[in-house]
């Protein structure tokens, strides 16, 4: 057992999956000597040397086209975009080329790679550094997406990931880099597409991911002193997602809340909330309520970007007003 | 088709190759007419004798990445004609069983790593099957396809770049044949040759050659995919040539001045070949025999292709992913 950052969980789950398999390789803008600019990569360049782990230029195109390529040739590459909102200058090798091509060939190819990039807000870094992108992701057909909350998952995550034989987009939280948690020693491997219950409540059930989960479970605390005992579930994979432990937990409590940092239009909860009108329609005892960053661009001043990202008091203040209407 | 040397026969299986493109595209644009190929299609008359002189010029195992200009790409590594025209009109005997089409012709098992149809994508995609080929010491190399319009993207930059840095062994074919779509690309390009003026920008040697003369093109092919697999690096090439057809469809080309289409009809890569080959002594009767030959090919690959069954919907959710499935929830 040792403690670690979520950042260092992630340079231990890459670790793991490249001791075991000399075709995983590492690419991405300073993720070598430097060690990424979020410190992702630590270790990882002294450890497999520039062959494995090597840097690239500013080319985000390039970095995707050269993991696809060598994912459809038999290797395993892990590509680093370093924001998540640069996605934006290379979509097209994401949605176009990799998303369909196993599609479009008929089966003919496979594209085990992962791309990994720092996701969202808190970092005060405004709107083309900071955005939840994680919408983006889960609306292309043929990518899975997975969004980690914590060192242990982003170790177990990260294995399934790696090994999985189809493209996978792993988005880190940027305001969990920093996070600590106690992590078993030795290979951890963790499963796509597994929901988990992170707390048991009779009240109302709240599903969230990646950086709104310590937010939402702090928020479950007061809430039940006041009297609201939720449950609380982090979704850890948008895609393929666990829609039975969500649909199962909501009915439950005959009460769906989401949290969630993208963007309100289209948000994940959108997806999970038509789903849950449609097949437990009624076993709801009240509204679907969204909690989300606003329709707009993130704002860089801490005061802002603080009201605009769902906090521990709006999503306390959201859920009891609802529950008590 | 792989040639080690060029000799008499080598050039004889040359002027066939070049030859079985041309009647193909014939077809596929009769077909295109007929409404048996929909969608679109985009033809390569005028440039078969760059994917023949190529794919001769390339080991069995090597990759191709070729563009919605791919029919001949693909047929020139050795993929049947009746795969690809069923594939263009949408029947479970096609390449993809239909789901691709016209633009995205992909035969792994021919090294045909796909036909992008978004522009400049596969270079970088090449760059990393050529990344993938040095990894693992294959000796590989990936050969790369597109035309002049495709140099003004970033893409093509971004691939350069990265495979020169990385001394891949990719090589980059520029085919020029003037026009993309319907503006003449020096008319929308700083330089003169797009591909071969910007080569040293990326540490390339500058490369033009005749791309309607197939010995030409096999040499210069011959000599970068040497380079590229003994780990020299990367090459580009740019081979002039010229789209005899219209972009695409049935566009008639009237964009383009007459004189311009007479010019490059008299330079026309096939007739050229056959009066070579006669010059040194292929007889009138070997050359005939080959053309009658590949027209009875066609003939058959077309009512194979016609043969062919519309895909059930057992084929639409299918292979999204590796387990042959597409649910994305449980
Ligand atoms: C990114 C992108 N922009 C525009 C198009 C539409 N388009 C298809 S082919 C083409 C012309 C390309 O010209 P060139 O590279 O010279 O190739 P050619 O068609 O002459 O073989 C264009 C603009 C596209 N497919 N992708
Ligand atoms: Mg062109």
């Amino acid at each position: 057992m040792a403690q670690l950052t979520f950042r260092e969980a992630i340079a231990r789950g890459i670790a793991q999956e490249m001791r075991r398999d000399e075709s995983v390789l590492l690419i991405g803008e300073d993720i070598g000597a430097a060690g990424g600019v979020f410190k992702g990569t630590v270790g990882l360049f002294e450890e497999f040397g520039g062959v494995r782990v090597r840097d690239t230029p500013i080319s985000e195109q390039a970095i995707l086209g050269a993991a696809m390529g060598a994912a459809m040739t038999g290797l395993r590459p892990i590509a680093e975009i370093m924001f998540s909102d640069f996605f934006a200058v290379c979509w097209d090798i994401v949605a176009n080329e990799i998303a369909k091509s196993r599609y479009m060939t008929n089966g003919q190819m496979s594209f085990p790679l992962v791309i990994r990039s720092g996701n969202g807000g808190g970092l005060r870094f405004g709107a083309q550094h900071s955005q939840s992108v994680e919408n983006w992701a889960m609306m292309i057909p043929g990518l899975k997406v997975v969004v980690p909350s914590n060192a242990v998952d982003v170790i177990g995550l990260m294995a399934a990931a790696v090994r999985d034989p189809d493209p996978v987009i792993f988005l880190e939280a940027k305001s969990l880099y920093a996070s600590k948690m106690d992590v078993p020693d030795g290979e951890i491997v963790d499963t796509l597409g597994t929901a988990k219950v992170l707390r048991q409540g009779s009240s109302a059930t709240i599903v969230t991911l990646g950086g709104m989960v310590p937010k939402t479970m702090a928020a479950a605390e007061e809430l039940a002193a006041q009297g609201i005992d939720c449950t609380v579930v982090d979704v850890r994979t948008l895609v393929p997602l666990d829609t039975q432990t969500i649909l199962r937990e909501v009915s439950a409590t005959g009460r769906l809340f989401t949290v969630e940092e993208n963007p309100r239009v289209l948000g994940w909860g959108a997806e999970l909330s038509s789903i849950v009108a449609e097949e437990l329609f009624y076993d709801l005892d009240g509204p679907i309520v969204r909690i989300t960053t606003p329709h707009i661009p993130l704002p860089a001043a801490d005061a802002l970007e603080d009201m605009a990202i769902p906090s521990v008091e709006r999503i306390v203040s959201e859920i009891s007003r609802s529950m008590n209407q | 088709m792989t040639i080690e040397t060029l000799d008499l026969d080598a050039k004889v299986g040359l002027y066939q190759a070049q030859v079985e493109l041309r009647q193909f595209e014939k077809r596929a644009y009769d077909l295109f007419l007929e409404n048996f190929v929909k969608g679109t299609s985009h033809l390569s008359l005028g440039q078969e004798a760059i994917a023949a002189g190529f794919a001769a010029a390339m080991r069995q195992d090597d990759y191709t990445f070729a563009t919605y200009r791919g029919h001949a790409h693909t047929l020139a590594r050795g993929v049947t004609m009746t795969a690809v025209l069923a594939e263009l009109m949408g029947r479970t005997n096609g390449l993809m069983a239909g789901k691709g089409g016209s633009m995205h012709l992909t035969s792994v098992e021919h090294g045909v790593m796909g036909s992008y149809a978004i522009i400049g994508a596969h270079l970088p995609i090449a760059c990393g099957a050529a990344w993938s080929a040095q990894y693992r010491g294959s000796g590989q190399v990936a050969v790369c396809f597109f035309g002049d319009g495709t140099t003004n993207i970033g893409a093509f930059h971004e691939a350069l770049n990265f495979a020169a840095i990385w001394k891949l062994p990719v090589v980059f074919v520029c085919e020029n044949n003037l026009w993309m779509e319907y503006t003449r690309t020096t008319d929308i390009t700083a330089v003169e040759h797009p591909a071969a003026d910007r080569a040293s920008a990326y540490g390339m040697e500058r490369i033009l050659v005749d791309g309607n003369d197939v010995d030409a093109v096999f040499e210069v092919a011959k000599t970068a995919i040497d380079r590229a697999r003994a780990g020299e690096g990367p090459s580009m090439i740019e081979a002039l040539t010229y789209r005899q057809a219209g972009h695409s469809r049935a566009d008639p080309g009237k964009y383009r001045p007459d004189e311009e289409v007479a010019e490059w009809l008299a330079k026309d890569p096939i007739p050229m070949y056959h009066a070579r080959l006669l010059s040194e002594g292929v007889s009138e009767e070997t050359l005939a025999d080959i053309d009658r030959k590949v027209a009875a090919m066609v003939d058959l690959a077309t009512e194979e292709a016609k043969a062919g069954e519309a895909p059930g919907r057992e084929y639409l959710m299918k292979d999204v992913w590796a387990d042959g499935g597409s649910a994305w929830r449980n």
